[in-house]
């Protein structure tokens, strides 16, 4: 046997979205152990729920991620809701749908913006993330903010959204899915895309209900599972079709995100 | 209004296992493991969920008794797990892979629980020696 030695890897590193640090067991150059070390960002939110006040700790929900900052805030008040048996006023679910929705677009668009970096089509990426400016843009205009939002409170929303401010927002989707359907149709149609996500970590409908895979994840693994059809916010009232793929690959992910985009 | 399965079935320790698997053969997937310490117990509650529904089962234990982990029967159990013996100090056994209070390399020993006997309720370890501090000096005035 080779004689083994320790590489430190982590828990900052330029290809680490997050933090891990791993100890790299080596045999001359092959890795034969990592383990693991996690948790530095680990903040502890659920002792602190128990301290802080039920207001402020709307806020420090949102702080739980940069992306979905609006979904972990309306998840919040949504338990919180639910156990005080307080009715959310009607507008105010549909503007939380509105901001859900805002919320996926963004998203997805990052998702694919760094899929396009990591398969290493940078202009793709760049394009992925120019768009993703306009809702953000969206964002700051409704809310004052472009990653924290600070609109939702236990029983409803802090601000409104007047109709010449819906109007412009209906203007700017409707710029933004020319451009779209110009920059998906890359992702989708490319010969060098698909050479690089075809086939490519496949993630059986089994192995995604075992894993406990979520969202479009789970979903381009052919489960059909959407939890807005659980009727959170004002989503009872709004009929959609849930997005699938049977392909189970990276190509399948990257299309049921396409998909919900639209 | 929605009910996301607001209901939380108690159940006894010698329980556990045999729901988990009844779970399990029936297609439920684990959601999460969560754990409360409250007048010096824990709380653990355990969801899971088929599709769109969720179900919850707690038990109630002392800080002494042999928690039984459910990573035999759901793999991914084993991040909550060892959570629960990390920070909360549950008295967790056989867990696959059990990281032995070093999951997250905290120097404190169960600092969720740390205070709670002052009526406290928990701290996070970025903040441990504070709390600390502030639980020194109540004991410094008692």
């Amino acid at each position: 046997m080779a004689k083994r030695s320790v590489i430190p890897f982590g828990p900052q590193h330029p290809v680490l979205p997050e933090p891990i640090h791993l100890d790299l067991v080596m045999e001359d150059e092959t890795v034969v152990e990592a383990v693991p070390s996690i948790g530095y960002v680990h903040r502890g939110l659920e002792s602190l729920v128990q301290k802080k006040d039920f207001n402020e700790m709307v806020y420090v929900t949102e702080r739980i991620c940069g992306i979905c900052s609006f979904m972990h805030g309306m998840g919040y008040c949504n338990a919180l809701e639910n156990i005080m048996n307080v009715e959310v006023p009607s507008r105010a679910k549909y503007l939380r749908t509105i901001w859900c929705e805002m919320s996926r677009l963004h998203s997805h668009l990052l998702w694919l913006g760094l899929l396009a970096d990591a398969f290493g089509f940078e202009a793709l990426f760049m394009q992925s993330w120019r768009i993703r400016e306009k809702i953000l843009d969206m964002f700051e205009i409704s809310t004052g903010g472009r990653v924290i939002f600070s609109v939702n409170k236990v029983g409803g929303v802090l601000k409104d959204m007047p109709a010449d401010m819906l109007q412009n927002f209906v203007e700017i989707l409707d710029g933004m899915e020319k451009e779209l359907k110009a920059t998906t149709s890359v992702f989708l149609n490319d010969y060098s895309v698909k050479s690089r996500l075809v086939g490519v970590g496949k993630l059986s409908k089994e192995d995604a209900l075992k894993l406990g895979a979520v969202g479009p994840m789970m979903r381009a693994s052919g489960i059909a599972i959407d939890m807005r059809k659980t009727g959170y916010a004002a989503y009872s009232d709004i009929d959609f079709d849930i997005i699938t793929s049977d392909e189970c690959d990276s190509y399948a992910r990257c299309q049921v995100r396409i998909g919900e985009i639209f | 209004m929605e009910d996301y399965g607001r209901n939380i079935i108690t159940i006894e320790l010698d329980q556990l296992l045999s729901t988990a698997t009844e779970k399990k053969m029936t297609g439920w997937r684990l959601a999460q493991i969560c754990s409360a310490y409250v007048d010096g117990r824990y709380e653990l509650s355990y969801t899971f969920g088929k599709e769109y529904e969720v179900v919850h089962y707690r038990i109630v234990v002392d800080k002494e008794t042999l928690v039984p982990s459910i990573t035999q029967i759901y793999d991914a159990a084993f991040l909550y797990e060892n959570e629960m013996k990390e920070l909360f100090g549950v008295n967790m056994e056989h867990i696959a892979v059990d990281y032995k209070n070093k999951l997250y390399r905290i120097d404190e020993e169960a600092p969720f629980i740390q205070g709670t006997a002052q009526g406290k309720t928990g701290t996070t370890s970025g903040n441990v020696n504070k709390v600390n501090t502030v639980a020194d000096n109540q004991k410094k005035e008692v």
